[in-house]
This record gives structure tokens, C-alpha cells and sequence, in this order.
């Protein structure tokens, strides 16, 4: 963060709640459509794109320090190596029968 | 008297003491903008527990639901979209009244950041109600988990699965506001007596972070719990 603190204006806040809110609306009409496999596809793309608005915007990571910008980026990969070492070990389960 | 006090000015180098330094600066950072760094990273590193926290719980979520399929989307057919659909808004506009609390705060305005808090605690309030609703329909139909828990439908183990996981997230989601709200009431006093500046809003901005975190939690548990399988395969 540079010595001057760099302020967001009201106007992206509310641009970025009408987005939200269009993506809000947009998570709930794909629900009722079927798209098979692809509804969990569709839900989760705009739920990780409201959290990255949420995360860019909102919690300022847009102008945070490279620092802080890979604490962040951390906090997803640990989560992912989470998810993929468990769900590697469950899924895989059933492939020597 | 003047011109001794510019010549000490000029002659020595500015060296901090508790006299001159401004008031909210700790001592161990050379400047706000040092100490607002360390605050912001700080509440990151916290959040970034936090991820991993929430994290277990959607990982029993994805590896029961998988397992389970049938019996989550039932369990999920008991949800109410509208009730849940409504607290996905209440909850983002939340974020943006906290994100304007902390705009005025950037801007030096305290009665803004008093009105933009308590606007906050409101909607807070708000979703938490609702939540009390849902919560209390489930008691009624007795779809909580444990000796009450009653199921027509097949597979009412997993379906009861479904709930616990249901009250285990949404509840913990839950206690995360209670905490936030209850945060945000005492900064809310702080600020109306005049304690944050321009420079100093640490408390303000780390507070909103934790809420923001809040907001991305539901986010994914809106369409995880509540829209399962609403296409009607």
C-alpha cells in the first residue's frame, strides 16, 4: 500500500451490488433450467465470480500490496490442495473394485 | 519566541516522541500508512484461517452430496428459495453499507460511518430474523437433526445428513454475524465519540473485511443448500 490510501468511490460500491445482484438473479433462473451436469458448473462460476467481486472491490484487494495480494491467492490454494488430496482419495475408492 | 522555535525546527531532525506523535500511532510503526498495511495484511492472514475453517464443512458437503445425490436434493426441496433468495440480497447490501462505513471513514466523516454501521447491524438483523424463521419451520416439520427428526421420503439417513450439514453451515454462518454485529455496535460508539480519522480506521476496515468474508460464506451456501436440483431431473 502506497502512503496514499487508495479510496474506492461510492459509485463502483454500487455498481458492484447491482452486479451482484444481477448474478444473484442469474444463480437462481439457471437453477430452474436443465442443463445436467452443468448446473453445478453454472452455479459455482457465479458464485466465485460474486466472491471475486466481493474480494476486488469490496475488501480493496484490487489495490492491496503484492503482499497481501499472495496471502490471498495462499488462502484459495490451500483450499484447493484441501479438496483435491480428500476428494482424490474418496473418488478414486471404487477403482480397484 | 517564534523564530527560536523554526530555527530548532530546522537545525534538528524530526525525532518521534509522545508528545509529537499523532495520537493512534503505535509506537512501533513509523507511519499510518506502515501501520494500516500491517492491520490490513494482518486480518488476512486471520481470514485465510478462516477459508480453511468454513472450508471442512463444504468438503463433508461435496463428499456426502456425492455419495448421496437424491437424498441432498430432497433435503434441499425442503428449503424455501424466496426466504433464502431474499437473505442473499439483505446479506450483499449489508456489504454495501460496510463498504461505505469504511469509505466515510477513508473520507473522515464519523457521523457517515456511524449511520453506514448501524444501517449494517440493521440489515444484519434482518437476515438473522429470517434465518430464525427458516430455522423455526424446521423445528416445526421436525426436519432437525436427532431424535425428533422425522422423514417419509426414502433414504432419511442422508437426508438427515443433508440437515445436519444444513444447521452445522448455515448456523456457524450464523454465529459469524452475531460476532460481526456485535463488533460493529462497539465500533459504531467509537466512531460517534470521534475515535477514527482519516488516518487511523484500522478497526473500521478489518471489521469490514470479516464482514465482507461473511457475505462471500453465504454466497456459496445460497445455491449449495437451497437450489438443488430445482430443474426437475
Amino acid at each position: 500500500m502506497s502512503d496514499h490510501e487508495q479510496v474506492t468511490g461510492v459509485g463502483a460500491y454500487v455498481v458492484v451490488f447491482l452486479a451482484l445482484m444481477v448474478l444473484t438473479s442469474l444463480t437462481v433462473g439457471a437453477a430452474f433450467v436443465d442443463l445436467g451436469p452443468f448446473n453445478d458448473v453454472v452455479a459455482l462460476a457465479i458464485a466465485f465470480t460474486k466472491a471475486t467481486l466481493v474480494v476486488l472491490i469490496f475488501m480493496h484487494v484490487r489495490h492491496a500490496s503484492r503482499l497481501t495480494k499472495i496471502t490471498v491467492v495462499a488462502g484459495f490454494l490451500w483450499l484447493l490442495i484441501l479438496f483435491g488430496i480428500t476428494l482424490t482419495d474418496y473418488f478414486s475408492r471404487g477403482f480397484l473394485g | 519566541m517564534s523564530t527560536s522555535a523554526e530555527a530548532s525546527r530546522a537545525g534538528t531532525p524530526e525525532i518521534p516522541d509522545s508528545k509529537s506523535r499523532a495520537w493512534g500511532l503505535a509506537h512501533h510503526f513509523e507511519s499510518f500508512a506502515q501501520q494500516q498495511e500491517a492491520s490490513y495484511l494482518g486480518m488476512w492472514l486471520f481470514l485465510v484461517q478462516e477459508i480453511m475453517f468454513f472450508g471442512g464443512l463444504f468438503l463433508a458437503y461435496i463428499v456426502y452430496r456425492t455419495g448421496h445425490p437424491e437424498a441432498f436434493t430432497s433435503g434441499s426441496h425442503e428449503l424455501d428459495i424466496t426466504l433464502g433468495g431474499i437473505n442473499t440480497v439483505v446479506l450483499i447490501a449489508s456489504s454495501l453499507t460496510m463498504a461505505l462505513a469504511v469509505w466515510a471513514a477513508q473520507k473522515g466523516r464519523s457521523k457517515g460511518i456511524v449511520v453506514f454501521i448501524i444501517l449494517t447491524i440493521l440489515l444484519g438483523g434482518v437476515f438473522l430474523g429470517i434465518k430464525t424463521v427458516e430455522y423455526s419451520h424446521k423445528w416445526h416439520e421436525h426436519h432437525v437433526p436427532g431424535p425428533h427428526f422425522e422423514w417419509d421420503g426414502p433414504d432419511a439417513p442422508h437426508v438427515q445428513m443433508f440437515f445436519n450439514l444444513y444447521f452445522a453451515m448455515t448456523g456457524l454462518h450464523a454465529l459469524h454475524m452475531v460476532v460481526g454485529m456485535a463488533l460493529l455496535a462497539v465500533i459504531a460508539v467509537w466512531a460517534w465519540r470521534g475515535a477514527f480519522t482519516k488516518e487511523n480506521h484500522n478497526l473500521i476496515e478489518g471489521i469490514g473485511l470479516y464482514w465482507h468474508f461473511v457475505d462471500i460464506v453465504w454466497i456459496f451456501l445460497f445455491p449449495l443448500l437451497y437450489l438443488l436440483g430445482r430443474n426437475g431431473v
